[in-house]
């Protein structure tokens, strides 16, 4: 029983790092970097987008992944305690 | 009052809290020495991260480089930030579970080996010198800029302060003392920006500001866009690099953040695993506020400048101008003779010459604001530049009183025994640090960006393999960062040094500069590791067990 709920809590945080590694990818090197030029045929407000997301956007993302990380591994952590 | 007896006033009211903190947190073990009793508040360890983090060069100069490159600066925001999502998902919470004291203390662990554990201790003292070296000179610069003594002094009193609270306090002293330097060096950098960003756009959060109308009713970034083209400087919301190479740039910027290891052991100072990924995110948020702050700054001072200098008579230049002339930081070349400032694009033709570190120096003066702000602004840059420096120097003292010496050469030496050679070492690399500073070598300025690069090439790999592929063996570590370092050495001596038959930067493979060749050490340092552990034995089931249990949080947490 333990070694299942292991496994799953184990699976589950594989899955959360791919989809939260995956925004931070798109944010900085594909809106900030890759699609930068396409971007910033966008206005968004007083900012070119492209540029928008290489020195502001990119860097909140970063933040509030970090914190739906923790948000979702104290519910795993809590999770893998229930019932031991 | 005058401006040198407010700087006078509160450099030395910082210095007496930075002090007293030693004083009240002196270490009395090992474990208190090395990470600070694991007892840091997630928080206050966000915090003292953050100033560990935030070195000399990103309170005075980053602003001034973007200043200058406009969105080529982007890889320094996006990639001293987007080291800390790799370093909260992949590594802190599983080192913290680990729970011993340093990074070596991990590898020669997890790969059950000396050898692996002397390499690592080998690639933390090549990291952390180069790194220190520039700090301790980036304090004498500072001081002597505001303290008016000459530089060498500086680094001298600089040197004191740091020995002083890293040798009595230990982890415990340098973290406390952090948390009281980063909201000294916070609120020195935001109170400049918050003036500046009223008068010129009349909002009062930068971050904003710099996306708003100017007070003439054009877009600040499209009016600075059009100075640009105006006097033949290159766009400045587009970039003149190469994407390739602002990719990799930012690639190994971020994966070397997540490597180095005053940054990583950071995390084993916390009580918990969960506090581990807490502290990551505070360091973050505390971090990203001077990271999106630098850019604003860059932009109104950008256009400040343009707009009080160009096609302007030089009589008429104010205070300011003439002040920072004088210590060379900024040169006027009448070349045409006209008493006219030609500032352009054209080096023919340019007639001013600014250095990067005035944007952020004399941003107050530009914008008119009180004595005291000046004062808090050489607070701040000494609070920056002394934090980097104690953090680096625990790194230092703790791989050869820790890692050597106890680790590998005397087993059997006492925690007292151990906690004399700490603070012995901690002496001597502030010493030889302090040599450095006096006697800066040529390189040092081109190998601080680089130490990123060796951490990234070095270190990562590592410890993300050992946490997340359970084969990997010590076999395919070690040949991985041996690997991964050397190759990275090479292309850095044989494209900033000149050896190895040297080259210019039309010779760069593939037009890969030697910053942004961190990835690509990083890169070839995987696959050997990876292509070694498959071709090796398996390693023992002890250590399978050992990677199963930092996966998983610990049993006892929540009590």
């Amino acid at each position: 029983m333990k070694n299942n709920k292991a496994e799953i809590y184990w699976k589950k945080n594989l899955r959360y790092l791919t989809i939260l590694l995956s925004i931070w990818f798109l944010v900085s090197f594909g809106f900030g970097i890759l699609l930068a030029d396409q971007l910033n045929e966008i206005q968004f407000f007083g900012f070119k987008l492209g540029f928008w997301f290489a020195q502001q956007g990119s860097i909140y993302t970063f933040v509030i992944l970090i914190f739906v990380y923790i948000f979702l591994m104290n519910r795993l952590d809590k999770f893998y305690r229930s019932k031991k | 009052m005058s401006l040198q007896i407010w700087i006078w006033i509160i450099v030395g009211l910082t210095f007496a809290l930075y002090i007293g903190i030693a004083i009240w947190s002196k270490a009395g073990s090992t474990n208190e020495f090395y990470i600070a009793g694991k007892g840091v508040n997630p928080i206050a360890n966000g915090m003292a991260t953050a100033a560990d983090w935030m070195s000399a060069a990103s309170f005075i100069s980053m602003a001034g480089i973007i200043s200058f490159i406009g969105y080529d600066g982007s890889v320094y925001l996006m990639g001293w930030t987007g080291g800390y999502v790799l370093l909260a998902l992949l590594l802190a919470p599983y080192l913290r579970k680990f729970g011993k004291f340093t990074v070596p203390d991990f590898i020669g662990d997890r790969y059950y080996s000396n050898v692996a554990r002397t390499v690592a201790v080998f690639c933390a003292l090549i990291v952390s010198f180069t790194y220190i070296a520039g700090q301790m000179r980036g304090v004498g610069i500072v001081f002597s800029r505001y303290l008016e003594v000459d530089i060498n002094s500086g680094v001298f009193i600089g040197m004191g302060i740091v020995l002083f609270y890293a040798i009595l306090g230990g982890m415990k002293g340098i973290t406390y003392t952090q948390v009281a330097q980063y909201c000294v060096l916070i609120f020195a950098f935001m109170v400049p920006a918050i003036f500046i960003s009223i008068q010129m756009t009349g909002n009062p959060i930068p971050q904003l500001g710099f996306g708003s109308e100017s007070t003439d009713g054009v877009y600040l970034l499209d009016k600075l866009n059009g100075l640009h083209q105006e006097l033949g400087f290159s766009e400045y919301t587009s970039g003149s690099k190469s994407t390739l190479d602002v990719f990799l740039i930012t690639a190994a910027l971020m994966i070397g953040t997540a490597g180095l290891p005053h940054v990583i052991v950071r995390f084993f100072t916390v009580k918990k695993v969960s506090d581990a990924r807490k502290s990551a995110g505070w360091a973050l948020l505390f971090i990203a506020i001077l990271y999106t702050t630098a850019p604003a700054i860059a932009v109104f001072a950008r256009t400040n400048l343009i707009e009080t200098v160009s096609e302007k008579d030089y009589s008429t230049m104010p205070y300011w101008f003439k002040k920072w002339e004088e210590t060379g930081l900024l040169k006027y070349d009448d070349k045409n003779n006209d008493n006219i400032i030609q500032y352009l694009g054209d080096e023919q033709l340019n007639e001013l010459t600014i250095d990067k570190d005035i944007m952020v120096l004399a941003n107050p003066e530009i914008a008119q604001l009180p004595n005291w702000v000046i004062a808090l602004l050489a607070a701040g840059a000494i609070a920056a530049a002394l934090s980097t420096a104690a953090g680096l120097l625990l790194v230092i003292s703790s791989s050869i009183s820790h890692d050597l010496i106890k680790r590998i050469i005397n087993p059997e030496i006492s925690d007292k025994g151990e906690l004399i050679a700490a603070r012995v070492s901690a002496f001597f690399a502030v010493m030889l640090a302090g040599y450095f500073g006096i006697n800066p070598p040529d390189f040092v300025a081109a190998t601080v960006a680089l130490a990123f690069g060796l951490a990234a090439a070095s270190f990562f790999p590592a410890i993300v393999l050992g946490i997340f592929y359970k084969k990997m063996n010590k076999e395919g570590a070690i040949s991985g960062m041996l690997i991964g370092i050397l190759s990275m050495l090479f292309y850095m001596t044989k494209f900033k040094f000149g050896w190895f038959g040297g080259g210019s930067s039309e010779d760069w493979w593939f037009g890969i500069s030697p910053e942004g060749f961190g990835t690509i050490a990083m890169l070839i340092n995987l696959i050997v590791s990876i292509t070694v552990a498959n071709f090796t034995a398996s390693p023992p089931e002890k250590i399978i067990k050992l990677v199963e249990n930092i996966r998983l949080p610990s049993d006892d947490e929540e009590l």
